[in-house]
């Protein structure tokens, strides 16, 4: 054991901030969703859509700033406004013409409404942007590499996955917490995920809060793809992929939470890359045995309340 | 109601599909001139494998539409039917069928992916259907029994795998330890097998430090680099191709794993466009066949910049060896067509002569000439090289080139590829032609 | 809570009902008859139907399993298995709906304890653990690739190709009968009207005496029994297995078919699952590359304009003309 610690702990380590990145990735679609789900009481299955359009006109952006001859600095505004176009268009519009019409509906209507969109969506994406791998690398480049020692080696790591996108991750986790405990819109929003009902008594528009949490998680959606973007290349079935790992993070969880959002999308992230050192073949198995364990033990997720019956 | 409904539906569908005949099938054996050549196309249109299928189809419109204007094959006008692969194996053996026994196509051109060919030969056999394999590349299918209507177009992985072996071996001959990276389905699997069975024969004692198979369809290969960079493996070998082949070059050369370690790169070809000058020079690379760009002796260098010119004018990009591999189908076809013609004196084939014909058919391709074998194979040659940049293109093309004949690096009629690699001696490096500096 | 899904706005006499089975059985010969390829489609689509009426026996409880199709998957691997060694197709359908209904019964052990949201998402991580190994144990399974099936016999015979194909189809229609009979009277039944409380007033069940675990348990097992019975067909049909089956689309469809069909009778499925079919492969004929836009707009114009599927459309003419 000591022997095997001494020749593999260090390989764990880097396998750690490899882990690190993922699970950021990872946090900033989940978290999203679980806001959505929080008020709307709706997974989302278009959600990954979400994060793939978010992407690609993140990268379209970029390359269309770069091809003007601007600093590729800009590069990072793109990122952001791509995020903020995408989530504050489509979103809006998703909630207004589609989702309103089903609140009232079975859960498994409104869950096949968002399934159709994400196929539509699919299709979309591939009318607009095409098949070829569209990649736009220019932000993760401008940060350079940071060496990170290793024994006598040194393994360069790119400094956009090893800060930036845990910084942004951790940035959006404590702006959203805030967001949600310090303002007025916040609370408010924390009061209809608790007990629409009662929040309507008092008066609150959920129409409108509705309206605003899904353009949110939108926006969140777009911006994790937004930020992936630089790091891959942009390819049809990307957010397939993505939306089911977020169901993943969600569900270990516990439906609505935010931190317990953060914790699972880490030991999910974690999991994985760890499962790449020790045992490659299960990688892909981690967050769904993760997932299995963690409901096993805890029937609403890490840090879900459990909900009263009917009687 | 319901009969209402669904016959309805149905009539609907064949009456806007086609406008062809209900009982299509039954009219498979008559040999009267059809009024249009029917084929039928399977190709990726949706889902990570479009980056070659949707290309490809591309190829196809354009020659198609070339080869109408200029009077069609044996003068009657083609019409392609495009069949996605995309939905997966159990709908693509539907729309096979749908093909043959609806649209009454004369001959299908069956598959990008390895998992469709293999799915769709045996019904080749089943439906009698002259079948052209035009980019799949797993050599399971000739060599696990015989199929009389199927024939392949292109080379295979074996050829594509030992060409870029060889090159390596004559490259960097003192290299001690290698790692691959491949996605993981039969093309990764298979040919890291082919690799590893020749690279035993031909030079024993290397040591393997890590072989991964990152899912297929994976977007981040981060915790893969990290790793290869630590083992510091002398050589990586990676047949990935499309977004991930791009992704995990970006990412590896943005953390220098390219200083590191000697890359091979076996299907690099389609993705030099995509990468642009963000590809490292210096590392092997290979085309599954000789179409680059830069060919440096073409059989018919006015075609073949007759066939890139065109392309390129309409989709504002270079074709990409599916595109090659789709041209060679069809100029296989008409070459076919043209025998099958000529053996009946003018008189039209039925399926049994169509495919007679294309039994050990010679037939150009812009940049080569394929033959293909008595057990459906076609040869076609292997060019393999070093990445590296010219003032003609703003990609990455091939110096140093090596072109392999393909019977040297093809295993023969009647063996199986991993014992036959297994087999082979270190004079095959001997009869290896000269670079050429390309 | 609006309850068109899971229950018929307006009943149709039995009659009815058995009228238009036997209406719907003769067009769907018919059509295989005249267009001998659709025969092929519709094989698929009656397994696909049997596969959708375990969903609908879940939807009765107000439960969607997103992940139901890694039963018909395990149903075809098993066939995919097994076919070298048992090439006896009547031995393989039992065999695959035994195989699945046992992994129905470890799995419903677990999932059972959940309700909506969470069954439906373990349903769907567990059918992804099932995707990933098959994809992953590339020795064993081929990996994406898949198994070809082939050799089948039928009681011992080895059909040539067409009889083949119409011994399949009728396999297929006889069990498609078979199922939809058998889940009717389910339904009809005390156990049925107890899964219909599981949806409604869960606690009240409880205070009867009974328990909903194993009212929901045992509609499970038999839901991924007909699952690995659909996916034995399936294997046959096609010939050809690949993990694409256990892919979460691969469920989100066969819950898309059970909505397009309509929850309020037997029959759904099977019309479901034909309109699926059928929209499917003519869409995709039509317009290659935008196949999947189109059957999401099908199944949103079905969701927002016709609720209760196209059973639901049928009732309510039938039930006007009354």
């Amino acid at each position: 054991m000591g022997a095997w610690f001494s020749e593999n702990g260090l390989l764990i380590g880097l396998a750690l901030l490899d882990g690190l990145a993922n699970a950021a990735l990872i946090f900033m679609v989940a978290v999203g969703l679980n806001l959505v789900f929080g008020v709307l009481r709706i997974v989302n299955v278009a959600h990954g859509s979400l994060f793939a359009i978010g992407a690609y006109a993140a990268a379209s952006l970029g390359l269309f700033l770069a091809s003007l001859g601007l600093p590729p600095a800009l590069g990072f505004a793109a990122l952001v406004v791509a995020a903020a176009l995408v989530g504050g268009i489509l979103g809006p519009l998703i909630e207004r013409l589609l989702l309103r019409r089903i609140y009232d509906q079975e859960q498994v209507l409104q869950l096949l409404v968002t399934f159709a969109l994400f196929m539509i969506l699919e299709d979309v994406q591939k009318l607009v942007w095409g098949v070829q791998p569209i990649l736009q690398d220019a932000p993760m480049k401008l940060l350079g590499t940071v060496e990170v020692p290793f024994g006598e080696d040194t393994i360069p790591f790119t400094a956009y996955q090893l800060f930036l996108l845990p910084g942004v991750a951790v940035a959006t986790l404590v702006g959203l917490a805030w967001f949600l405990r310090r303002t007025l819109t916040g609370r408010v929003i924390v009061a209809v995920t608790t007990d629409k009902e009662a929040a309507m008594a008092m008066g609150i528009d959920a129409a409108k809060v509705t309206l605003l949490t899904f353009t949110c998680g939108a926006a969140l959606a777009a911006l994790g793809g937004a930020l992936a973007s630089p790091t891959t290349s942009l390819v049809p079935g990307i957010g397939a992929q993505t939306i089911v790992l977020s169901f993943a993070v969600v569900a270990t969880a516990g439906l609505g939470q935010i931190e317990g959002a953060a914790i699972s999308a880490l030991m999910i992230g974690l999991g994985r890359s760890i499962a790449v050192y020790l045992a490659p073949e299960f990688e892909v198995v981690v967050p769904y045995l993760i997932m299995v364990a963690v409901l096993l033990v805890r029937p609403q997720g890490l840090f879900g309340v459990p909900e009263t019956r009917r009687v | 109601m319901t009969l209402a409904v669904s016959r309805r539906a149905a009539m609907l569908g064949a009456a806007a599909t086609s406008g062809s005949l209900l009982f299509a099938g039954g009219q498979a054996g008559a040999q009267q001139k059809p009024a249009e050549l029917r084929v039928g196309i399977t190709t990726f249109l949706s889902g990570p494998a479009s980056v070659f299928g949707v290309p490809a189809r591309q190829a196809a419109d354009l020659l198609f539409e070339e080869i109408n204007k200029a009077g069609g094959i044996a003068g009657i006008p083609v019409r392609a039917f495009y069949v996605d692969e995309g939905p997966g194996t159990d709908h693509l053996v539907g729309e096979y069928r749908r093909l043959v026994q609806n649209e009454g196509v004369h001959i299908v051109f069956a598959s990008i992916s390895s998992g469709s060919c293999l799915a769709c030969t045996p019904l080749s056999d089943e439906m009698k259907k002259t079948t052209l394999l035009w980019d799949c590349g797993t050599q399971r299918i000739f060599e696990e029994g015989p199929h009389p209507f199927a024939f392949r177009t292109q080379g295979y992985g074996t050829p594509e795998v030992l060409a870029p072996l060889l090159y390596l071996l004559k490259h960097k001959p003192d290299f001690r330890s290698i790692a691959v990276i491949n996605q993981d389905y039969a093309w990764g699997r298979d040919s890291w097998e082919l690799w590893k069975a020749g690279m035993d024969a031909l030079k024993p004692g290397v040591r393997v430090l890590a072989e991964l198979f990152p899912r297929f369809n994976s977007t981040d290969f981060s915790t893969e680099i990290t790793r290869l960079l630590a083992l510091r493996p002398d050589v990586i070998l990676s047949t990935s191709w499309g977004g991930e082949l791009v992704t995990l070059i970006r990412q590896a050369s943005e953390r220098k794993l390219f200083d590191r370690s000697l890359f091979v790169l076996p299907v690099a070809e389609a993705s030099l466009q995509q990468l642009g000058k963000a590809m490292p020079q210096g590392h092997v690379i290979g085309a599954r066949g000789d179409h680059w760009n830069n060919h440096p002796k073409p059989k018919d260098p006015a075609r073949f910049k007759r066939f890139v010119d065109t392309y390129r004018a309409k989709y504002n990009e270079y074709p990409i060896y599916p595109c090659h591999h789709m041209a060679q189908a069809i100029a296989a076809m008409q070459a076919g067509i043209a025998r099958a013609v000529a053996a009946k004196s003018g008189g039209w084939p039925n399926d049994q002569e169509l495919a007679n014909a294309f039994r050990g058919l010679t037939f150009d391709s812009p940049t080569s000439e394929i033959t293909l074998r008595e057990d459906g194979q076609g040869l076609e040659d292997q060019i393999v090289g070093l990445s590296s940049f010219t003032d003609r293109f703003a990609f990455a093309v091939p110096k140093d080139m090596v072109i392999f004949p393909a019977a040297m690096v093809s295993t023969p009629v009647g063996q199986k590829s991993v014992p036959w690699l297994k087999s082979l001696k270190t004079d095959v490096l001997d009869r290896m032609p000269a670079p050429i500096a390309g | 809570m609006s309850t068109t899904v899971t229950a018929p706005a307006r009943r149709v006499a039995p009659i009815g009902e058995a009228l238009l089975a036997l209406l719907g059985i003769a067009a769907v010969i018919l059509a295989a008859w005249a267009v001998p390829w659709l025969k092929f489609v519709l094989t698929v689509a009656l397994a696909k139907g049997i596969a959708v009426l375990g969903i609908l026996l879940l939807l009765r409880a107000g439960q969607v399993s997103f992940g139901h199709s890694m039963f018909l998957a395990i149903g075809a691997y098993t066939v995919a298995f097994l076919a070298p060694a048992l090439p006896e197709a009547l031995l393989l359908l039992p065999l695959g709906a035994a195989i699945a209904g046992l992994f129905g019964l470890v799995i419903g052990l677990f999932v059972v304890r959940y309700r909506d949201i969470f069954f439906g998402m373990l349903n769907l991580a567990l059918s992804m653990v099932l995707y990933s190994l098959l994809e992953k144990l590339y020795d064993l399974t081929k990996g994406t690739d898949g198994i070809r099936v082939s050799g089948l016999r039928f009681a011992g015979m080895t059909p040539d190709l067409p009889t083949q194909e119409w011994v399949t189809f009728g396999l297929a229609l006889g069990l498609a009968l078979l199922f939809g009979l058998l889940v009717r009277a389910y339904l009809g039944s005390p156990m049925g009207q107890a899964l219909a409380g599981i949806k409604t007033r869960e606690t009240r069940l409880e205070f009867m005496g009974v328990s909903a675990r194993r009212v929901l348990l045992s509609a499970y097992v038999m839901s991924a029994a007909m699952g690995g019975i659909a996916g034995t067909l399936v294997a046959m049909t096609s010939r050809h297995v690949t993990p694409q089956l256990a892919y979460w689309t691969s469920s989100g469809e066969l819950v898309f078919i059970a909505i397009l069909g309509g929850a309020g009778s037997a029959l759904g499925p099977f019309l479901g699952a034909t309109a699926f079919e059928l929209v499917r492969v003519y869409a995709a004929a039509a317009v290659a590359d935008a196949w999947q836009m189109i059957l999401g707009a099908v199944l949103l114009l079905v969701i927002l304009f016709a609720p209760g599927g196209l059973w639901g459309i049928l009732a309510g003419r039938l039930g006007r003309r009354r």
